[in-house]
């Protein structure tokens, strides 16, 4: 048998070319430290004072989902709280320094997680774990960076375990954990719906049971007809909706991505059914959903809209609402957005991105002009003021979860509109869902935390 | 009673695309001996091909054709830069070549078109046909993708029995060293082969996207099922793969229905052990066992 | 045959255990745990690679011993407390019998048939986490726990031990693997891929030798499960999708299927690859989207151009240079085609290139496929 040896000393030499350019090229190795520099306009002079802080730059490191089955959406919160950061650096940064933001890809497989977390910890020497996304994956990273004392800021997952200060000292919550989100969601349906038939459906696994638990708080369990569960990996759930319909629910309460929801929606066009939808805020992006639904839409032969096909649905919202162009913070974090992340869609995913980006900076602010990693732990343990948020966060050093009530909202010609007050509860059973005091804040003029 | 009827048309839906990805693997099988797993990867990238014209022409009829055009293409082109090379090499060399085409195209197709989901037209309506005021469950849509993978599985059946390029593929597949000897270009033969199989793949990939939505790695979960669907039928038969198709996404659909989201991939196991318990080339394999 | 005596077995195999723990003095903390990493993908691909080099049947489930592995580590660790010897132990022994038991139901299986039940195994196994997730923790998975021991100090790096343990696991595998391919049962398995029928009139028990293999390929793949466990701290169903069981063929073949220096090289490309283009990639500024996905579409075309310019894999290039000096090196074996693998003989109709040797229904030729081509 002939062999294509011909082929094999060029092509040796090649990749052995490519190997040593790429070698030459790679940025592995430890991470650069430039020399502390002169001292910076201010009177105390910037310093390294803790590993991924030098004098001119702070190093923070995630985890992010950006290839691979679960990237849809959530690869766009990364590129947006990188905006952000350029946005701030470009406005005198945090005391004079700039934030490098270094997220690696974990394709949401938590082995992958634990390697690229220890590569950020260990080998680029992050000063922290900014907004690591995904609960399985996180789950993966949270006893390693606490037991090197990493700070672990804003994990971007509704799971209530972040909020452990005593086993996980280091971590901190952010977003609305879905516990207190299904009592939110629920507390308006008993009200609203009160002995009308609901159904439940869930994402299987700990934001869809967690929600249900939530839920199962407020609503009575009466009132529950139908509980359908769906994996993300098999997208034919007509089976779960012809059992929806076959149930009679006239609600349906989701804890969905937004692709099940739109599929949700799909699917009931197909048997028939047309229940009221009441949806998690995670599965509820206006501009994501009707995209989706688009196509189908123009299908009814009619001039239908995508937007006639997500109007009514019911949902819930921490942070301000897309269509809200007159708050001040969308108008804000539309500008940053139209100037570093334009290619980007401007949607939900990218208002949280740099809503939790805008909260790391205050966070870095507190922490000082020479922040060691403990003083950044200090400076959310002992508060934060509440950005753009609609109710305050719950930082305490008792206490490490994030946003802590939401407003009920319903989509209206492709848009979120607010309805009533802000509601504020806790992840207990028997806590009551109530509504909040606090007061909106306005975003500084800068676009930059005051110090 | 209803939701039977709903479980039973809707399984019906999805096993015709599982009965696509079966038969175009067959197609591969019968005239290379290659699994081809990037068979799922190569309908995702001619999807996006296919998005792509239908937003700049706004018609879904031209997306549609070039898919198919699309497919055509990149199963000649494949077979012919990546896949003849190896040949005569060791067989799990072109497996390993096919998976890396699959890695390259998923990302290629990040490159290009992005990370998010992107919703896909259907050709007709998806709004659920009715049977007096009981819901079936189905769309138009739905019996339109029914209808093509029929109309095409017959298509090539005719093709295969009654044309001589039918005649010539079915003896190059039977026996390579005397259909050379009667004149057949193998080699040529091998090629149609493969750009039918791309053309069945382009045609599974639009018709399921509308309800999978796409992204580089919508069509895995549907290969995976469609290389099932194929191994039950047996991968020598044409007839194996639709069939076993069918049988597969009803059988799923039930599951999903009766006893819960989470089982699915189980009983699709359970099923295959089954079937090969007691066939183990596939339900419509030839007996063609040899004992001493 | 080229196969090693023991006493030289052993010598390489210490060599590379001074070798690996001088580099892991030597590199950083992150790259101990890479050096982990690879260790764990040795493990498993030395498992599969004698499965399919040496006994012909190919398997897309290893993913799933891996979970079996790795759950069982956890599982024993959370529930009784062991030492990490005994979960080993523990969890090779749990891995071994369902090796059996899909050994014995895979045993009339072959090629392709084989390939898809065994990947439907790796696709279905993981869901049980989600159907009773009271015992396995369900989508957040189960924690592991795994501490440096004490007499090495309170600075010792934890990643370092990761390392040393994991590294020790795979070249006693490694040693074992390669004694049991030298011995009786590597030749009956030679034998059996090779030529059914002739090894049945040979005497050689068939159903018991590719059982067997399937043993000890789940085995290997079951430790390899319980380092992950380790190392990793967490053990979820997202650690154990298909993307494993693929990722750990394309080593097997990458490297030089049913070599064990092959199941090294394997690993080494699928653990560092990735990582250096990444690197390569999120230097140049990049949007996210192209960024992220470069390294994907590299690892692609990384896979088809060995593929291609190396047919006998990393260890048949390895050979062919050591060759140029002289040295002998471990061969490359195939199963005879995919479609042969280990199958009755004159079984499956034969692919174009068997169709220029012999004729579907006739009695095969001897094969001309061991080894090289």
């Amino acid at each position: 048998m002939k062999r294509s040896h011909g082929l094999r000393m060029p092509a040796v030499a090649a990749m052995s070319a490519a190997a040593l350019a790429v070698a030459a090229c790679s940025t592995s190795g430890s991470s650069a430290s430039s020399a502390p520099s002169a001292a910076a306009s201010s009177s105390v002079a910037l310093t390294a004072s803790a590993p991924g802080i030098t004098a001119t730059t702070i190093t923070v490191g995630s985890h992010q989902p950006l290839t691979g089955p679960a990237a849809p959406g959530y690869s766009e919160i990364a590129p947006a709280s990188a905006a952000y950061f350029a946005y701030v650096n470009a406005h005198g940064g945090v005391y004079g320094r700039k934030v490098m933001y270094k997220y690696l890809d974990d394709a949401y497989n938590p082995a992958t997680t634990a390697s690229v977390v220890r590569q950020l910890v260990l080998q680029d020497n992050v000063y922290a774990l900014f907004n690591g996304l995904g609960t399985p994956t996180h789950l993966a990273a949270v006893s390693f960076l606490n037991s090197q004392k990493v700070p672990d800021v804003f994990v971007a997952s509704g799971c209530d375990c972040w909020n452990q200060p005593s086993t996980y000292p280091e971590t901190f919550g952010y977003q609305l954990d879905y516990i207190r989100e299904g009592k939110i969601l629920g507390h308006y349906v008993a009200t609203h719906f009160a002995g009308q038939k609901i159904a439940y459906f869930y994402q299987d696994d700990e934001f869809g049971m967690d929600g249900v638990k939530g839920l199962d708080a407020e609503i009575p369990h009466s009132m529950v007809v139908s509980r359908q569960t769906y994996v993300p990996t098999n997208v034919n759930i007509g089976p779960q909706v012809a059992a929806l319909r076959a149930s009679g629910a006239q609600e349906v309460v989701a804890f969905s991505i937004p692709a099940f929801t739109a599929l949700l929606k799909l699917y009931g066009l197909k048997v028939g059914y047309n229940p009221t939808l009441v949806v998690s805020n995670v599965g509820t992006d206006p501009i994501t959903l009707s995209g989706l639904l688009e196509t189908y839409a123009k299908q009814g032969g009619a001039t239908v809209n995508g937007n006639q096909l997500t109007a009514g649905v019911i949902t819930d919202g921490y942070l301000p609402t897309l269509g809200n162009t007159s708050n001040s913070w969308i108008a804000l974090f539309k500008k940053v957005h139209d100037q570093y992340d334009a290619k980007a869609p401007f949607d939900g995913n990218v208002v949280y991105g740099e809503a939790v980006a805008y909260a790391f900076v205050q966070a870095m602010l507190k922490a000082g002009k020479n922040p060691t990693r403990a003083a950044l732990v200090s400076a959310i343990n002992s508060g934060l003021p509440q950005g753009p948020l609609v109710a305050p966060y719950a930082y305490g050093s008792a206490n490490h979860a994030g946003a802590t009530g939401a407003y009920i909202g319903v989509i209206k010609n492709g848009l979120i509109v607010q309805e009533g007050s802000v509601l504020t509860t806790d992840t207990s059973p028997s806590g009551l869902v109530t509504t909040s005091t606090a007061t909106l804040q306005q975003a500084p003029a800068s676009g930059v935390p005051a110090p | 009673m209803v939701e039977f009827l709903q479980f039973t048309l809707s399984g019906i839906s999805f096993g015709m695309i599982y009965a696509a990805i079966a038969l175009s693997l067959v197609l591969i099988w019968r005239g290379t001996r290659l699994l081809n797993f990037a068979q799922g990867g190569m309908a995702m990238f001619t999807t996006y091909i296919a998005l792509e014209v239908i937003r700049h022409t706004g018609s879904y009829w031209a997306g549609f054709v070039v898919a198919l055009a699309a497919g055509i293409v990149l199963g000649t082109v494949a077979e012919l830069a990546v896949i003849r090379p190896s040949l005569g090499r060791p067989e799990l060399n072109s497996v390993i070549i096919t998976i890396g085409l699959l890695i390259l195209l998923e990302g290629l197709a990040g490159i290009f078109y992005g990370g998010q989901y992107r919703s896909f037209p259907a050709a007709f309506s998806v709004t659920g046909l009715r049977a007096g005021s009981t819901p079936l469950g189905v769309s138009r849509f739905d019996v339109f993708v029914a209808a093509s993978v029929l109309v095409t599985t017959l298509l090539l059946a005719v093709g295969f029995r009654y044309t001589s390029a039918g005649l010539r593929m079915r003896a190059a597949a039977f026996n390579a060293t005397v259909a050379r000897l009667s004149g057949i270009r193998v080699a040529r033969v091998i090629t149609v082969g493969w750009a039918l199989a791309g053309l069945l793949g382009a045609l599974a990939g639009v018709l399921v996207s509308p309800s999978t939505f796409l992204c580089p790695n919508s069509m895995d979960a549907i290969f995976v099922f469609g290389f099932t669907a194929a191994v039950i039928g047996g991968l020598d038969s044409p007839a194996g793969a639709v069939i076993g198709g069918l049988l597969l996404g009803v059988a799923l659909s039930y599951a999903g229905g009766y006893l819960g989201s989470d089982v699915t991939a189980l009983v699709a196991f359970g099923i295959l052990v089954v079937v090969l318990m007691f066939r183990p080339a596939g339900i419509f394999s030839g007996a063609r066992v040899r004992r001493v | 045959m080229t196969m090693r005596s023991l006493p030289r077995v052993l010598g390489a195999a210490l060599a590379t255990a001074v070798v690996v723990a001088i580099l892991s003095v030597k590199l950083n903390a992150f790259q101990d745990y890479q050096i982990a990493e690879i260790a764990v993908e040795v493990t498993a691909v030395a498992g599969l690679t004698v499965l399919t080099g040496l006994s012909g049947q190919i398997s897309l489930g290893n993913g799933a011993f891996m979970a079996i592995g790795a759950y069982t580590t956890a599982l024993v660790l959370l529930h009784l407390g062991w030492p990490f010897i005994a979960v080993l132990v523990v969890a090779a022994a749990v891995t071994a019998v369902a090796g059996a038991i899909v050994g014995v139901a895979a045993a009339r299986l072959h090629g392709p048939y084989l390939a898809g039940a065994t990947l439907m195994l790796g696709v279905a196994l993981p869901s049980l986490a989600y159907i009773y997730p009271g015992v396995f923790g369900g989508d957040q998975g189960l924690n592991v726990v795994f501490t440096t021991p004490g007499f090495l100090g309170v600075n010792f790096p934890p990643t370092r031990w990761q390392a040393w343990v994991s590294s020790a696991v795979a070249l006693v595998t490694l040693v074992l693997l390669a004694n049991l391919g030298r011995s009786r049962v590597g030749r009956n398995w030679r034998a059996v891929r090779d030529d059914e029928v002739a090894a049945a009139l040979a005497g050689v028990n068939v159903a018991r030798a590719r059982i067997l293999a399937f043993v000890v390929s789940a085995t290997c793949a079951g430790m390899a499960g319980a380092l992950l466990a380790i190392i990793t701290g967490l053990v979820a169903p997202g650690a154990f999708t298909i993307t494993l069981s693929i990722a750990l063929l394309t080593a097997a073949v990458i490297g030089g299927l049913g070599t064990l220096p092959g199941a090294v090289w394997g690993s080494l490309v699928i653990v560092l690859v990735p990582t250096y283009a990444t690197d390569v990639a999120t230097s140049h500024g990049l949007s996210t989207a192209v960024a992220s996905n470069i390294p994907v579409a590299a690892y692609g075309v990384v896979l088809i151009l060995v593929m291609l310019i190396f047919p006998q894999g990393i260890q048949g290039g390895v050979r062919w240079l050591l060759g140029l000096l002289g040295i002998p090196a471990a061969r490359t074996w195939h199963p005879a085609s995919m479609s042969e693998a280990g199958s009755p003989a004159g079984g499956a109709p034969a692919s174009q290139h068997e169709a220029l040797l012999t004729q579907r229904g006739d009695p095969p030729e001897p094969h001309k496929k061991e080894g090289t081509q």
